[in-house]
C-alpha cells in the first residue's frame, strides 16, 4: 500500500463506505463485549475478588461507550493528519505522576511495616498486611508509573521521529485507558487477595487476558505509526521501544498460562509447576527488568538526552551493536535467580555466563548515553533536568555492573535471599528508571502544554537532591543489612555450630529498615515536588523568583 | 557486515520486528524447552503426592496472602542452609506446585521443611500474633484466618483444574474432594477414605484448636505441616545417574 492510503488511519479502503471508521468500530465492539461479560461475571462470580474486578470492568466499559458516543456527537473523534496526537500523551504524563506517588507511598508504608511491625499491622484485616501490599508497590511503580511513562514517551517519540500522527485514531486512547484499567483491576485484586502468586506477574487470569488485548492494540498503534513515517530510517529510540513491546508480549503470554477453576472464579492454577515454573518465571522476571525497565527506558534515553543536550547520539555503530547484543543476551540471564536451587546446574551456569556478558552491552548503552554530552558538558551546570538524565545514566551503569557481579555463583550464595538484592533492584529502579522518567516528564510537560519553560528550575534542583540522597540512604543501608544478613546466616562458632538463630538476623535489620524507609520517604517527597512543579507548569505559571530570560523568550 | 547492512532493519519495520522476535527467542528456547524434555530435571523419589483438598486450600491461602514475598521454599545445597533447614530441596518436591513458591527473599526463614518442626498450637499462636511467640518478629498477624470458614462448594473444580495442568488426582479423589476436605480437620471423622487416597502418613486432626468449624487457619496449618515431609529420604539415592544434574 502506498503512503497516501496508509495516511488515512484504519479506514476500510475499498470495502466499506469512505470515511467509515474501523477504529471506532473495534473499540466500541470491545466495549460492548466487555460490558456483556462484565455484567454476567458480576452476577455469576464465585468469589468476592472476581465480583469486584468484574464490576470495575463493567463500569469502565460503560464509561468507554459513553465517552465514545459523547465525543462522536461533539465531533471530537475526527482525525487531523496535520497535527500530532498529544492529548493521550498529556493524560499519560498526569497518570504517571499520580501512579508514581501512589506506588512510592505504598513502598514507604511496607518499608515502615518492617521497621515498626507493632504499629502498622491490624489483626483483623488481611488486606493491609505486607504480603498483599507488596505487589501493589511493585506493580504500582513498575507497571503503573513505569508503564505510563513508557506509553506516553513512546507515543511522543514515535510521532516526532516518524513525522506522522499516531496511527489508529481512537486506538491510542484505547491503549492508555485500557492499560490503566489493567492497573486498577490488578491492584484491587491484590488488596482482595486475588493473585497468581508469581512475582511481578501477580495480576489474575482475567486481567492478564485484558492486558493481552491492550498490548496487541499498543503494538498495532506503534507499528502503524512506523509504517506511516515520512523519515526513511526508523530512529534508534524506536528500535528499543519496539523490542520492549514485542518481547513483553512474548513473556506475558508464556509466563501467565493458567487454567481457571471456573470461568467465574478469580483463581487459576499456573500451567507449569515446580522447576519448570521457576525457570519460566525468572525468564519472565529478569526480562521484565531487561525489556520493561531497561529497553523501554533506553528508548527514552535515546530521544530525550540528545534532544535536551542538543547534541547528536554519540555513536551510531555502538547503538547498533549494543541494541542487538542487549536484547539477545538479556533473554539468557534469568537462571541467575536460581543458583544452588533444584534447577539443573547447566542452566544456572548458562544464566550466570550470559549475565556476566551482559555487562558489556549494558555499558555500551551507558557510554552512548553519557558521551552524547560531548561538547555540551557545561549544560550540566545550568540545566537541572539534563543533570537528572545524566545521573540516571550513571545509576544505570552502576546497577548494570552490580548485577553481573551478583550473578556470579559464589557472590550469589551470599547475596541471594537477602536485602542486597532489594538494594540492587532499587539502585536500578530509583536511580535509573525513576530519574530518567523524571527527566523525560520535565521535558515533556512544557513541550506538550506549550510553555516556554518549567514553573521552577529550583524545584527541579530540590527534587534532584532529594532523590539522589534518598537513593543513597536506600542502597547503602540495604548493602550493609544484606551482606550482614548473608554473613550471619552462614556464620559458625568455634564449636562448629551455626552461630546465629534466624531471628537474631531479623533483629539486627531494624536500624537499616528505618534508614531504608527514610530514604524511600525522601525519594517520594521528591516525586511530590515534581508533581507540583509539573502542575504549575501545565497551568502556565512561572515562579516569581525565576523570571523568564530573554533566551527562553526567544 | 551487520553495520553495513543494518539499513534493512532501519527501513522496514516488519523486518526489524521479525529480527527482534528471532533474537529474543533463542535464549528462552535453549534454556526453557529442555526443562520439559530432559528426564533428569525431576529426581526419582518415593512419597511425593498431590496435596489433599484441605492442604490445597491452605496452599491457596499461602499464595493469596503473599507469604512468598517474605518466605522461600527452596533450601539451597549449601552447608549452612542444610544444617539450618534440613536436606536441600529437590525438584520433585514441588512438581505438583502450581504455581511454584520457591520465593526470592528471606525476610522470614525458609519454609520448605517447616512441616512437623513446630506443634499445631505453636503455628496457630504464631500466625495469629507472631510477636506473642517471637518478640523480634516483623511478620504481620493473621488472626482473621481463625474466623474464616472454609467452604467446600467449589473444591472439586479446584482439583479438576489441577488435573488439567497435570496433577494426578484420581476420579475418586475429585468425587470425594468435599468430604475429604471436611474429614481432614475433624478428629471425629472417619479418615480411612482420605488415607486410602493420600496415603497413611496424611495428617488428619483438628489443626486450629477449634473443632466446631473448618477454618482457613486449619487449612494453612495443615499445609505448613506437610511442607517438606513427603519425600522418603531413606530410599532416595542422590548419587545415581538419574538424580545428578
Amino acid at each position: 500500500m502506498s503512503d497516501a492510503t496508509l495516511a488515512v488511519p484504519l479506514r476500510l479502503n475499498g470495502l466499506g463506505k469512505p470515511g467509515q471508521r474501523i477504529d471506532v468500530l473495534i473499540v466500541s465492539v470491545i466495549c460492548v463485549l466487555g460490558l456483556l461479560w462484565g455484567i454476567s461475571a458480576t452476577a455469576l462470580a464465585h468469589d468476592l475478588g472476581m465480583r469486584v474486578i468484574a464490576a470495575i470492568f463493567t463500569i469502565a466499559f460503560a464509561g468507554g461507550l459513553f465517552a465514545i458516543s459523547f465525543a462522536g456527537s461533539k465531533g471530537n473523534l475526527a482525525i487531523d493528519e496535520a497535527v500530532y496526537l498529544d492529548g493521550v500523551i498529556k493524560a499519560g504524563v498526569i497518570a504517571a505522576s499520580f501512579w508514581g506517588i501512589v506506588g512510592m507511598l505504598v513502598g514507604v508504608i511496607i518499608a515502615s511495616q518492617l521497621a515498626f511491625p507493632d504499629f502498622l499491622y491490624f489483626k483483623e484485616f488481611g488486606f493491609l498486611n505486607f504480603g498483599r501490599l507488596r505487589p501493589i508497590h511493585t506493580s504500582g511503580v513498575i507497571f503503573a508509573f513505569g508503564g505510563n511513562v513508557l506509553i506516553a514517551t513512546s507515543f511522543y517519540v514515535v510521532q516526532r521521529t516518524s513525522r506522522a500522527r499516531l496511527f489508529g485514531g481512537l486506538l491510542g486512547s484505547f491503549v492508555f485507558w485500557g492499560y490503566n484499567l489493567v492497573i486498577v483491576t490488578a491492584a484491587t485484586g491484590y488488596i482482595l487477595g486475588v493473585t497468581s502468586g508469581q512475582e511481578y506477574a501477580e495480576p489474575n487470569w482475567v486481567v492478564d487476558i485484558w492486558l493481552t488485548i491492550v498490548w496487541v492494540a499498543y503494538l498495532v498503534v506503534f507499528l502503524g505509526t512506523l509504517w506511516k513515517r515520512k523519515e526513511p530510517h526508523i530512529y534508534v529510540a524506536n528500535w528499543f521501544y519496539l523490542a520492549f513491546i514485542v518481547t513483553i508480549a512474548i513473556l506475558h503470554l508464556v509466563n501467565n498460562l493458567a487454567v481457571p477453576t471456573s470461568p467465574w472464579s478469580s483463581k487459576a492454577y499456573s500451567l507449569f509447576s515446580g522447576v519448570q515454573n521457576a525457570m519460566t518465571q525468572w525468564w519472565y522476571g529478569h526480562n521484565a527488568v531487561g525489556f520493561f525497565l531497561t529497553a523501554g527506558f533506553l528508548g527514552i534515553m535515546y530521544y530525550f538526552v540528545p534532544k535536551r543536550a542538543e547534541r547528536p547520539v554519540y555513536s551510531y555503530q555502538l547503538s547498533i551493536i549494543h541494541f542487538w547484543a542487549l536484547i539477545f543476551t538479556y533473554m539468557w540471564a534469568g537462571p541467575h535467580h536460581l543458583h544452588y536451587t533444584a534447577l539443573p546446574q547447566w542452566v544456572q551456569t548458562l544464566g550466570m555466563t550470559f549475565s556476566i556478558i551482559l555487562w558489556m552491552p549494558s555499558w555500551g548503552g551507558m557510554i552512548n548515553g553519557l558521551m552524547t554530552l560531548s561538547g555540551a558538558w557545561d549544560k550540566l551546570r545550568t540545566d537541572p533536568v539534563l543533570r537528572m538524565l545524566v545521573a540516571s545514566i550513571a545509576f544505570y551503569g552502576m546497577s548494570t555492573f552490580e548485577g553481573p557481579a551478583m550473578s556470579i555463583r559464589a557472590v550469589n550464595s551470599l547475596s541471594h535471599y537477602t536485602d542486597w538484592t532489594i538494594g540492587h533492584v532499587h539502585s536500578g529502579a530509583l536511580g535509573w528508571v525513576g530519574m530518567v522518567s523524571f527527566g523525560a516528564l520535565y521535558c515533556l510537560t512544557p513541550w506538550l502544554w506549550k510553555r516556554k519553560r518549567l514553573y521552577s528550575e529550583k524545584l527541579v534542583e530540590a527534587h534532584f537532591w532529594l532523590s539522589t540522597i534518598g537513593i543513597l540512604f536506600y542502597i547503602t543501608s540495604m548493602w550493609v543489612s544484606g551482606i550482614m544478613q548473608g554473613l550471619m546466616w552462614r556464620a559458625y562458632n568455634e564449636f562448629g555450630f551455626l552461630q546465629y538463630s534466624f531471628v537474631e538476623s531479623v533483629k539486627a535489620m531494624k536500624p537499616y529498615y528505618i534508614i531504608r524507609a527514610t530514604g524511600g520517604l525522601m525519594f517520594m517527597a521528591g516525586a511530590c515536588v515534581m508533581a507540583y512543579n509539573l502542575w504549575r507548569t501545565a497551568k502556565g505559571d512561572v515562579a516569581a523568583s525565576e523570571p523568564i530570560t530573554e533566551a527562553q523568550e526567544a | 557486515m551487520l553495520l553495513k547492512n543494518h539499513g534493512i532493519f532501519e527501513r522496514h519495520s516488519l523486518i526489524l520486528t521479525l529480527g527482534i522476535v528471532l533474537v529474543v527467542s533463542i535464549g528462552g528456547l535453549i534454556e526453557i524447552a529442555p526443562m520439559f524434555k530432559i528426564e533428569s530435571t525431576i529426581e526419582e523419589v518415593d512419597g511425593v503426592r498431590p496435596y489433599t483438598p484441605l492442604e490445597l486450600v491452605g496452599r491457596n491461602v499461602y499464595v493469596r496472602e503473599g507469604c512468598y514475598t517474605c518466605h522461600s521454599q527452596m533450601i539451597r545445597s549449601l552447608r549452612d542452609e542444610v544444617e539450618r533447614y534440613g536436606h536441600y530441596s529437590l525438584a520433585a518436591e514441588s512438581m505438583y506446585d502450581h504455581p511454584f513458591q520457591w520465593g526470592s527473599k528471606r525476610t522470614g526463614p525458609d519454609l520448605a521443611r517447616v512441616g512437623g518442626k513446630y506443634s499445631d498450637a505453636w503455628q496457630v499462636d504464631h500466625l495469629a500474633d507472631p510477636r506473642s511467640v517471637v518478640p523480634e518478629s516483623v511478620m504481620p498477624p493473621y488472626e482473621f484466618l481463625k474466623h474464616k470458614v472454609v467452604s467446600a462448594d467449589h473444591i472439586g473444580d479446584h482439583l479438576m483444574a489441577n488435573v488439567r495442568v497435570g496433577v494426578p488426582y484420581t476420579q475418586g479423589a475429585i468425587d470425594s474432594a468435599a468430604a475429604d476436605l471436611m474429614a481432614q480437620a475433624d478428629p471425629m471423622a472417619d479418615s480411612s477414605g482420605l488415607q486410602s487416597r493420600y496415603g497413611g502418613k496424611v495428617n488428619a486432626r483438628d489443626f486450629d484448636g477449634d473443632a466446631a468449624k473448618v477454618t482457613e487457619m486449619d487449612a494453612l496449618v495443615a499445609y505448613l505441616q506437610v511442607l517438606g515431609t513427603m519425600v522418603d529420604f531413606t530410599t532416595y539415592k542422590p548419587e545415581t545417574a538419574d538424580n545428578l544434574r
